[in-house]
């Protein structure tokens, strides 16, 4: 027998006033996959997230997490599940520290200032632990943020746009923290609408448009829907965002590709 | 999740309590206007008010602490409204804690913040000869009245922290509070009022809390005003709980 998968979504439907978000939404998630929700934005990534973690019920068609059904079982899915939304949800006031504590009592572990330090040190947060949050800078916000949905280990992770408005040195950071999620063996919904996020992380990948899904698959799966690829010779030149991270000092753990030359002194 | 109940209450009372004091400022931001309006009623206005009270600010106090609980509590929604803006309510909501654990922590806040301001008003108000020679048991009904208004303009105050748009929107709703001790026997008695304005002031909720609260630390006995002042107190935080709850439940679906 094989496990169900770790997020099973069937005919979704949800509609705001006049405006149907959601048209019959359907997809599996596999246990310890990445899958990236593409989409533009209003396409409805959004609120698929918001309904998986609980905090909006669908008009019609139902959606389970570790076979716990969302609306029926909402405190079970709770259990399991950590969401990140579109903004950073830490606590400005309280240092990096006291919020991943805040959220382990809330979860209800037995050692909250163990598991902080572990996941402070996990996320290179050490050394900002006792400061405001307020000072940290947006990656290192992120990263907190990210480190907090991960107090008690939960299964499945949604991440809703998680590098919207970050600089390429801090998504590459986050990047990294998604990768590593993974490999720990945690189930990762995305939501983004950068399609280089979804090539770079993404297990499987679904366009979401006008409210349904309208391709489901591998990357590879993906690229076949179109004609097969032609050769071409292109000169390679460096984008500007190679250009950016030699300058500033953060690789891009060398996926992008382009070589990176050094800029100065040309 | 309910055996969860009271700790995550704790635990998120403790976290909002740690954002006023380390930001001190919000309760010294609301105790400067009732500050402020008790030194100009005292030392400008109160020479020319004829209160029946042989010491002004003895007559005044009252009105000038539920003035200081109606600023306090724009604060309230102002501290709700941020964290629903700001997306740490839906990463509680998202989490498997008691729900309305998130709500009780705010209110309890409120409580805590308005009895800090009340006391500073109260300390000044001693600074400038306020006197009262009532007992322990009088104190302890005044602090009782004190913080039952208090709970019932929180839940009024989670009312626009649960469904403001903007900032303003979520503070502005208590200015009419503020004013409403102007037009009562806060001030001045209400004998001296004109007739439809007399009538208002007389039946007004603030009226009958402020000769509560003033009969009982003067010493005098309170009669049926205590029982109308509580009855308000107590229909006002039943109403407010009510729709507060309603928008919470409907908001959190």
């Amino acid at each position: 027998m094989t496990a169900p998968p770790a997020i099973e979504v069937r005919g979704l439907e949800k509609s705001y006033k006049e405006v149907e978000a959601l048209r019959g939404v359907d997809f599996d998630v596999a246990r310890g996959s990445i899958f990236a929700l593409l989409g533009p934005n209003g396409a409805g990534k959004t609120t698929v997230v918001k309904i998986l973690s609980t905090l909006l019920r669908a008009d019609a068609g139902t959606a389970g997490i570790n076979g716990f059904d969302v609306a029926s079982q909402a405190a079970e899915v709770r259990d399991s599940i950590s969401l990140t939304g579109q903004f950073a949800a830490v606590d400005e006031i309280l240092s990096g520290r006291e919020n991943l504590v805040l959220v382990a009592h809330l979860r209800h572990l037995t050692d909250p200032g163990k598991v902080a330090d572990d996941l402070l040190r996990r996320f290179s947060l050490t050394d900002a632990a006792a400061r405001r949050v307020a000072t940290y800078s947006g990656g290192m916000r992120r990263r907190l943020d990210i480190a907090m949905s991960l107090v008690g280990s939960p299964q499945v992770i949604f991440l809703d746009e998680p590098t919207t408005g970050l600089d390429p040195e801090a998504r590459n950071e986050v990047w990294q923290a998604v990768r590593e999620l993974a490999a720990h063996g945690t189930t990762v919904l995305l939501t983004t609408h950068y399609l280089e996020e979804a090539e770079q992380l993404a297990d499987r990948i679904a366009i979401l448009r006008e409210g349904r899904i309208v391709v489901n698959g591998t990357l590879l799966e993906l690229k076949q829907l179109l004609p097969p690829a032609k050769v071409e010779y292109v000169e390679k030149q460096p984008t500007l965002e190679d250009v950016f991270l030699a300058i500033v000092g953060a690789g891009p753990d060398g996926e992008t590709g382009a070589g990176r030359r050094p800029v100065t002194e040309a | 999740m309910t055996r969860h109940f009271f700790g995550d209450t704790a635990f998120l009372t403790g976290r909002s309590l740690r954002h006023i004091t380390r930001s001190v400022d919000t309760i010294i931001t609301t105790t400067i206007m009732p500050i402020a309006f008790m030194l100009l009623f005292v030392y400008v206005f109160g020479g020319a008010i004829r209160s029946g009270s042989p010491s002004y600010v003895t007559y005044l106090l009252p009105g000038i602490l539920l003035i200081t609980v109606a600023s306090g509590i724009s604060y309230t929604a102002f501290r709700l409204f941020l964290d629903l803006q700001s997306g740490i309510f839906e990463r509680f909501q998202s989490m498997p804690i008691a729900r309305s654990s998130v709500l009780w922590a705010h209110v309890l806040t409120s409580l805590v913040a308005n009895l800090i301001s009340l006391v500073v008003v109260v300390l000044v108000a001693l600074l400038i000869g306020f006197r009262s020679g009532a007992g322990v048991l009088a104190w302890l009904a005044v602090a009782g009245i004190l913080i039952v208004f208090t709970l019932a303009l929180t839940w009024l105050a989670m009312i626009p922290g649960l469904t403001a748009k903007s900032v303003d929107g979520a503070s502005a709703f208590s200015y009419p509070l503020i004013f409403l001790p102007f037009v009562s026997s806060a001030f001045v008695p209400t004998s001296t009022m004109p007739g439809p304005v007399r009538a208002f002031a007389e039946y007004q909720p603030v009226t009958s809390i402020v000769n509560t609260i003033r009969d009982l630390y003067t010493g005098r006995p309170a009669g049926t005003d205590i029982w109308i002042a509580l009855a308000w107190c107590v229909g006002l935080l039943v109403v407010a709980y009510g729709f507060a709850m309603l928008i919470y439940r409907r908001r959190s679906g």
